[in-house]
């Protein structure tokens, strides 16, 4: 028996989206701006504006990107506030509660800050985050990110294309899956106390997963670099994928021709596979995953939202599954 | 249980204590501070401060405070006899039932907040999940006992098997917290639930000692007189 109302919820409410027209005509006048039509103070706020979509609250570094052109890559979705973005969410190097990143990430020392490439790529070696910062154009990216435990939000990133990197280092043909392993030090991460995962965190995916364009290398959010509790200075996203497949504070890019292991995978294999894409038929052995909770957009007492098949970027990465058992691959 | 200790000589202080408990105003207090979580949790809510997920918040609060309420609920005998604050006896009861009284509003938060009142769901949902088949048991269990607090029900029972009966608050006890432990076990994560495990350990572990003790006493009656 239902004692609210079904909404039915599915695609954003018509009159929440900006006419095409009205934003074009904003950014017009921005980038008008932007050129030169008002001072030079006023005009570097504009050029950021015209870039970015979604500005923060300015605390950080800014990091524009442009509109990306990849398909799929910017939902239309009302974003979800900044913060929230940064004060609810699991970094478990941090402490298991989602308050805890918040709360713990501000010793974590992003400067100085490489990432080693190695494995199967004829042109292994340690990138520099300012030379991995200026590797390409950077791109604002809006992913919708759907979290193992029921919940959502939706994500203005900055970062580009993770194929661009690994185009540059050239990976051999024995490159079938490509490791990234992250951050694992006691002395700015209070959370590696804890025995609740093998330390370092690893994350994986197959090498055409990796390729894939909507496979972000993010280094910002909200146009500012990435606060430290969302993974800076350079995580992975990976939009159709349970949230914890996007590792945070990435160290070290190995490629390799097995199937690499996983931290989630390895704690608890039969409730976390290597795929772990979103699929609301694929119920979590604890609960079930056919809905979530939207974070400050669905009032409370709303019903919960469907949860979209491959976290509703099927069009786009469907066919990397085609023919495979999902539920057997999970 | 709680037949009262005999023979304890009282200080002073005691019987202070004792008078003040014994106050007509002390039971509309404790009522109305065991409203105060309740409180909290609405104004939270209606004031948008309960962080990003309220509805976790919510369930959350709801549910820490049956089991903070539980372990009140089992204090009040083990603190008789080792304070003699006798009159303490007078809030069991209170207490119990707001145990009940926040586990149902912990459900209600689940079937509203999570499962939008859809029964059907609600139904395929509990079963599925070993934690929340234990939580919901728990419930169960804690409703004849509030069915049962009232003193017209003491008296149509009989003292002996109303007391009988209300021993199951030691079954709703260890499946609430293995209802916690459970449900942190995903995280590994049993920071807080370590507090509440010790908390009952010793109140459970309390009645174990005291009624061993007390078989020892009569033994050694018995010996000294037959």
């Amino acid at each position: 028996m239902h004692f609210i109302k079904d909404r039915g919820y599915n695609a954003p409410l018509a009159e929440g989206i900006t006419p095409r027209s009205v934003l074009e005509q904003r950014r017009r006048f921005l980038k008008q701006l932007a050129a030169g039509g008002a001072g030079p103070a006023l005009a570097l706020w504009a050029g950021r504006e015209a870039l970015a979509q979604s500005a923060g609250p300015g605390k950080l570094a800014t990091l524009p990107g442009a509109r990306s052109a990849v398909s799929g890559a910017v939902t239309m979705e009302k974003a979800t506030a900044y913060t929230d973005v940064t004060g609810y969410n699991n970094f478990y190097e941090f402490g298991t509660d989602k308050s805890d990143p918040a709360r713990h990430a501000g010793r974590l020392k992003t400067r100085p800050w490489s990432v080693v490439v190695e494995g199967e790529v004829r042109k292994p070696g340690t990138w520099d985050i300012d030379t991995l910062l200026k590797l390409s154009t950077m791109e604002e990216r809006v992913y919708r990110l759907r979290c193992v435990e029921g919940w959502s939000m939706v994500v203005p990133w900055v970062g580009y294309s993770l194929a661009e990197l690994i185009r540059r280092v050239e990976p051999t043909g024995n490159a079938k899956f490509v490791q990234f392993v992250t951050l694992a030090d006691k002395a700015q991460m209070p959370g590696l106390r804890s025995s609740v995962l093998d330390w370092p965190y690893v994350e994986g995916l197959r090498l055409d997963e990796a390729m894939h364009p909507l496979t972000l290398l993010g280094f910002g959010l909200y146009g500012e670099v990435l606060p430290n509790q969302n993974g800076a200075p350079v995580r992975l996203v990976v939009p159709w994928k349970y949230g914890f497949k996007s590792a945070k504070s990435i160290v070290r890019i190995r490629f390799v021709d097995k199937q690499p292991a996983t931290s989630w995978n390895l704690s608890l294999p039969s409730e976390y596979g290597f795929y772990s894409n979103v699929n609301p038929t694929v119920d979590h052995p604890r609960w079930s995953q056919a809905t979530e909770r939207r974070i400050g957009d669905d009032g409370l007492l709303a019903k919960k939202r469907p949860t979209l098949m491959f976290n509703g970027y099927e069009a786009q990465v469907g066919q990397l599954y085609a023919g495979m058992d999902l539920s057997k691959f999970f | 249980m709680g037949a009262a200790p005999a023979g304890q000589p009282h200080g002073a202080a005691v019987r202070i204590v004792n008078k003040w408990l014994s106050h007509r105003a002390t039971k509309p207090t404790a009522f109305v501070l065991a409203l105060c979580p309740l409180a909290l949790l609405i104004s939270g809510a209606v004031h948008q401060s309960l962080g990003a997920n309220p509805a976790e918040a919510l369930l959350r609060g709801t549910g820490d405070w049956v089991l903070r309420f539980l372990c009140l609920t089992l204090a009040v005998t083990p603190l008789r006899h080792l304070t003699g604050w006798h009159a303490l006896l007078r809030l069991r009861r209170l207490l119990g039932l707001f145990a009940f009284f926040y586990g149902v509003l912990h459900f209600l938060c689940y079937a509203w907040l999570d499962m939008g009142f859809d029964v059907a769901a609600i139904a395929r949902d509990i079963p599925k999940r070993p934690f929340a088949l234990v939580g919901t048991l728990a419930l169960l269990l804690m409703l004849p006992l509030a069915a049962t607090s009232f003193d017209h029900a003491i008296r149509a029972l009989g003292a002996q098997r109303w007391r009988q009966l209300h021993r199951s608050v030691y079954a709703v006890v260890l499946l609430g917290l293995l209802h916690f432990f459970w449900m942190r076990s995903a995280k590994n994560d049993f920071a807080e639930v370590l507090p509440y495990a010790l908390a009952i350990a010793a109140l459970l572990g309390w009645r174990v000692w005291h009624r061993l003790r007390r078989g020892a006493l009569h033994e050694r009656a018995a010996g000294l007189t037959g």
